[in-house]
Formats: structure tokens, sequence, C-alpha cells
């Protein structure tokens, strides 16, 4: 069943959305089927998570917030997991 | 078998091409079928067709190679190469028109996603200076 979800998380990563983080967070988007963007704000403007050179071109502060959206059979679980990697500041899950 | 498509990065100078390769190792991980080539037979600056043959090789995925090439010579002679392999291999390989280093850093985040051989090329085509 199609759902969509909403979150919001603040960067903490010293350096923001660099290159680094910007690979963990579009290697997690993909591995999730719903078509997940972000936005600086909740009226957007929208980036796609799966494209990682539309989410560097960001560049996206630390102290930025992300807001995210996703729609698909795995909304909820993609967002929580995405916000769950900015919160642990972009570390792989050991 | 890896099933995800392979990079392959071609400089003429080994340590930009080593330098590439582990920026792809540190930022993307190890899923992704990765080889280098750079240098003269001699030492210096230089492209071979052997090597950069070699290393498509090294890094071969049924899913396909995407090559990061840096200037003239290592574009002209990673299309030899690429003619040296099997029929059914050629058609299996690309060459990206992308700058190297950020190129090959893209190139392996989609194929570490699973991607296609297209999509691989075309996420390290599209990233252009701003």
């Amino acid at each position: 069943m199609t759902q969509n979800a909403k979150g919001v998380v603040r960067v903490l990563h010293e350096v923001g959305l660099h290159a680094r983080p910007s690979v963990r967070l579009t290697q997690l988007a993909k591995s999730f089927s719903s078509r997940i963007e972000f936005g600086p704000s909740d009226e957007g403007p929208w980036t796609d998570v799966k494209s990682i050179v539309k989410v560097m071109k960001t560049k996206t502060p630390k102290d930025a917030l992300l807001h995210f959206r996703a729609e698909g059979t795995d909304a909820q679980a993609a967002v929580s997991a995405l916000i769950a990697l900015v919160e642990r500041d972009f570390e792989t899950e050991t | 078998m890896n099933a995800n498509v392979g990079i392959v990065i071609v400089s003429h100078s080994p340590d930009v091409a080593r330098g590439a390769a582990d920026m792809v190792r540190q930022m993307v991980g190890d899923d992704v079928p990765l080889a280098w080539c750079g240098g003269a037979p001699g030492g210096g600056l230089g492209t071979n067709v052997e090597e950069i043959l070699a290393a498509i090789n090294r890094a071969w995925s049924d899913a396909g190679v995407a090559v990061l090439v840096d200037l003239g010579g290592a574009e002209t002679n990673s299309e030899m190469a690429i003619e040296l392999l099997p029929d059914s291999r050629q058609t299996r390989v690309v060459v990206c028109n992308a700058p190297i280093v950020e190129g090959a850093v893209m190139a392996a985040t989609e194929a570490s996603a699973g991607s296609s051989l297209e999509e691989v090329r075309r996420t390290a085509e599209e990233l252009k200076p701003a």
C-alpha cells in the first residue's frame, strides 16, 4: 500500500551535506523503493534524494533543516532511516 | 560475481588515478568493482592501451564498466582498449564525458545502488561545474 511520510531533521555535521554525507544519504535513499525528496522548508523546493549530483548541488550547510517527504510502499521506513542517518552524523550503522 | 557496474579510472598520472580510486573507496565503499591505471611504461606521464585493457578486465562486471578519463590520450587509448575487448563485452563499456575525480565518485555512488550502466554514465555526466 502506498504511504506518504514526512519528517524534519537538522544537519549537525561540521561541513553540512558535503561529499561524503551526500554519498551516504543517497546510498541509503536508493535502498528504498519510495520516491524521496528533501527541501529546506516543508514547501520545498524539493530535491530527489536518490540523485547524488542534485543532493550535492543543494550545498546544504551545517545547521540547516532537512524536510523529507516520501511516497511509496516503504515511505515511512525510508524517512525514519534517513533522519536516523543524519542524526548519527552520517556514520554507517555498525 | 559482483552485480554492480564497475568503475575504471584512467589518468596520465598514476598518482591522480590512485588518488581518485582512494576517494571512491573511502567515500563510496567496497561494493563497486574498481580499477585504475596511469603513467607511461617507463615511468613519467602517459597512458597505454594494454594497461587500460587490463584495468577494464580487473573491474569487469556483467552489468558493465564505466571508464573515467582525464585528457586526450586517456580517452583515445581507452576507446582503443574497448575495441580490443571481445565483441560481447564491447557494448558494455562506456567512456564517461565527466571530470575524472568527481565523475568517478558520482559514478561509483550510482553504481553502488545497483543502477544500470546507462544510469551510471548519466549520473557522472550530469555533473557540470556550477
